[in-house]
């Protein structure tokens, strides 16, 4: 077997075409940089002045000019001979033996979580409030990842559903729960509505999805764009039921009504412990690990099903399915509902741990953000969500923190400024370089006799 | 009616801009059938640099008439190279080496283009409204009536006479350069056929090239009018119109120029009459909707040919 990257060979350079190249990349460089970052504005008592940043610019420019030179040394001009060598079928090498035990070590580090950082006390309230706020970006990424990973349907609107189980639970914890079966169920709230939350955007999934769902790709992600902005406008401006930008205040989660409070009624009295505000934070940790993990599940079985079968097949040719008598529309309409309840679910579950809702939360950025989580994740792979969640989600806290950048950069400008620039570039790099994730690698959900990894580059998807 | 009237005018010129963006919308997604998912940032680019470029002349309203004309001619002429170079550096970058790809790849990959250019903006410029001096005003009344209920007069102001006609103009030169010139029978064989066009010798490359810095020349020039109108703009900005100007381009049929402009007319009087006789807040969720029924109903639009899917 030969090893792949062998046959390496150089090509004599062709020193007119990289002069040429690297000079006109650094004048479009130099361009795209002139305005926009040269000429800092700035709005002082209503008096607009600009001041210029004329060696950010130069630096920048020269950085782009020697590296497309050193690419063109060094990279480019190496010709790979055997092509063969890419396509060949993963092996079982070691990622794969990692990959093997990853998921069952993640799960067990989760579990205990909370007792590990119970160990560091100085810091346990952050760490698990940052787990808590990780997890629920899993779980929406697992939710996006049914729509967009396995049924290969772009949806922008996603943070639409999260929303409504949001408002779902705002409303039925505060107004109709208590009209209906008076101010006693409301402790309750949190498990009344959970599952309601999650029946109500599946329904929203099912009543924006049936519409649309005839569409082909990039129309249907401008329109469960545009329904996403809808849902936002209308909490925006109904005022009589959502109370508008000033959002709702929920009451918080509790331990099947007991709440977390420091009086005799609450749950650190019932079992005689002495109250701390950690009980709450490990409390919802375990409940959206719980939730999350349901979602894992029931994923999971739902690829094993004909319809999981159906969704993955309708993401790589969806005229064939049709050919094959597959009912496209039930099946993405189902994808798409499915996506929307577990949005739905963790829509409640913010709302209960945040005791707070307003329309500022569901912003076109979240969704951007959840499909950011799932792209980088490798469209399709639970695990690789997990990881970029974290990554994503965890490297906007290390931003914060960042003092090393805080030297580099000038003065006044905040590193965490930058983390949304990051995602975007990120996601244009993956798709560029790595659209298939990090691990290319497709489990055969269908085998005779045994399991073969078919490596990604086999696998083309959706030309149709 | 005098009321109508006005909403009519004001629409007219607030659908001759989204008009000049959907032109971009419609002509990549013609050539290469994919959405220009950051058009819309490059049209919020070319306004932000009209403000910088304004800024850093200090040009105000109380410059001559000959030095603002020339004045205006730079910004144009510097705007339109700068969005020009943005949007040629993202097709090479984020669109052509995906070109053979999965169906989303070049999707996902505008969607990161498009937060990149709204980021970087925001990082560079900060994140805050940047408004200006008008610099055009004067106007004519069209129309004066003294009723019941006071006077209503009927405005035209000559801002909106410069951006119908300057909207006119560029049309008619545009569909002038798709319709008798070499490059545009090239981009309309691209069009049509990618394989064949590059059999017979056009370079598709560098047509698809072309097209990215003619659409973001049109949307820069969108930029400067949608500044010099309003009097401001933020990084934020092209989120709005882009959807809206997209709209248009569906309503019209996408691919074909007049149906851009005709849909940014018929989106922008939406959005106007929708304001003047409903509600304001809801003049956004008039014009998604709009977009909505279109695709559900209309899918080929006003004046596109029906879509035949190739096996």
């Amino acid at each position: 077997m030969t090893t792949q990257g062998s046959n390496i060979t150089t090509r004599p350079y062709d020193w007119a075409a990289i002069i040429k190249d690297v000079i006109g990349s650094g004048i479009i460089t130099f361009l795209i940089l002139t305005p926009i970052v040269a000429f800092k504005t700035t709005l002082d008592q209503g008096s607009l002045t600009y001041s210029t940043r004329w060696p950010l610019v130069l630096t920048l420019a020269l950085i782009v000019i020697a590296g497309r030179l050193i690419f063109h040394l060094f990279v480019w001009n190496r010709i790979e001979t055997s092509k063969s060598a890419k396509a060949a079928p993963a092996k079982p090498g070691i990622l794969s033996t990692i990959g093997k035990y990853i998921g069952p070590i993640m799960l067990v580090i989760a579990l205990i979580l909370p007792l590990i950082s119970h160990f560091f006390p100085t810091s346990d309230k952050r760490v698990i409030d940052l787990a808590i706020y990780v997890l629920t970006y899993v779980m929406l990424g697992w939710g996006l990842n049914i729509v967009v990973g396995l049924a290969g349907l772009l949806d922008l609107g996603y943070v639409a559903f999260y929303a409504v189980g949001a408002y779902a639970y705002a409303l039925l914890s505060t107004v109709y729960l208590p009209e209906w079966f008076g101010a006693g169920v409301v402790p309750w709230a949190f498990y009344l509505t959970l599952p309601l939350a999650g029946i109500l955007a599946a329904t929203w999934g099912v009543i924006l999805g049936f519409p649309v769902l005839r569409l082909r790709g990039d129309y249907l992600a401008i329109v469960t764009l545009a329904f996403g902005e809808i849902i936002r406008l209308v909490l925006v401006n109904w005022f009589a039921f959502t109370n508008g930008p000033q959002g709702i205040i929920v009451p918080k989660a509790t331990f099947f009504g007991l709440p977390f409070k420091d009086d005799p009624g609450g749950f650190a009295a019932f079992f005689g412990l002495e109250y701390n505000r950690i009980h709450f934070y490990i409390f919802l940790y375990y409940v959206i690990l719980a939730l999350a993990l349901l979602t894992f599940v029931v994923t999971n079985r739902l690829r094993r099903l004909p319809i999981g079968r159906a969704w993955e097949a309708l993401r790589e040719d969806e005229i064939a399915c049709r050919a094959l008598g597959i009912n496209t529309t039930n099946t993405k309409l189902t994808a798409f509902a499915i996506g929307a309840m577990f949005g739905g679910f963790a829509g409640s579950f913010f709302a209960a741990r945040q005791g707070f809702v307003s329309p500022e939360s569901f912003v076109y950025l979240e969704s951007a953000i959840i499909l950011a989580i799932v792209v980088l994740g490798g469209l399709g792979s639970q695990i690789g969500i997990v990881f970029a969640a974290i990554a994503i989600m965890g490297s906007f806290e290390l931003f914060r923190e960042m003092d090393f950048l805080k030297a580099i950069l000038p003065q006044g400008t905040d590193p965490i400024q930058f983390r949304m620039l990051a995602v975007g570039l990120a996601m244009v790099l993956m798709m560029r370089f790595r659209p298939r994730g990090f691990v290319t690698k497709r489990d055969p959900t269908v085998f005779l006799k045994e399991k073969k990894a078919v490596s990604g580059d086999f696998v083309s998807q959706g030309h149709g | 009616m005098e009321y109508f009237l006005q909403q009519l005018i004001n629409g007219v010129t607030l659908g001759s801009i989204y008009g000049l963006i959907a032109i971009g919308y419609t002509m990549v997604y013609g050539i290469i059938g994919m959405i220009n998912f950051a058009h819309g940032d490059v049209f919020m680019v070319g306004s932000i640099v009209a403000f910088i470029v304004i800024l850093a002349f200090g040009v105000t309203g109380g410059t001559g008439t000959f030095m603002l004309i020339l004045a205006l001619a730079i910004i144009v002429v510097i705007a339109m190279i700068i969005a020009a170079a943005y949007n040629w550096s993202i097709e090479r970058l984020a669109y052509k080496p995906l070109r053979g790809s999965f169906r989303l790849a070049p999707l996902i990959s505008a969607i990161g283009m498009s937060i990149v250019l709204q980021e970087f903006v925001r990082v560079a410029q900060e994140g805050r409204p940047k408004p200006i001096h008008p610099i055009i005003d004067g106007g004519f009344e069209i129309m004066h009536r003294a009723s019941e209920n006071g006077e209503f007069i009927v405005r035209i102001s000559n801002m909106q006479i410069i951006i119908i006609i300057s909207t006119l103009v560029l049309m008619a030169v545009f569909t002038a350069l798709i319709q008798r010139t070499a490059l545009g029978r090239a981009q309309r064989s691209c069009e049509q056929d990618m394989k064949m066009a590059a059999l017979i010798g056009i370079d598709v490359d560098r047509t698809i090239s072309i097209t990215f810095i003619m659409g973001a020349a049109l949307a820069a020039f969108a930029g400067i009018l949608f500044l010099l109108y309003y009097g401001s703009t933020d990084f934020f900005v092209g989120f709005l119109a882009g959807i809206k100007a997209f709209t248009a381009a569906v309503l019209g049929g996408i691919g074909s120029i007049p149906g851009a402009m005709l849909g940014g007319l018929i989106i922008g009087l939406v959005e106007v009459m929708w304001s003047a006789y409903f509600t304001v807040e809801y003049k956004d969720v008039a014009a998604f909707t709009l977009l909505v029924i279109v695709l559900i109903f209309l899918p080929q639009g006003l004046l596109g040919k029906p879509a035949v899917e190739k096996v």
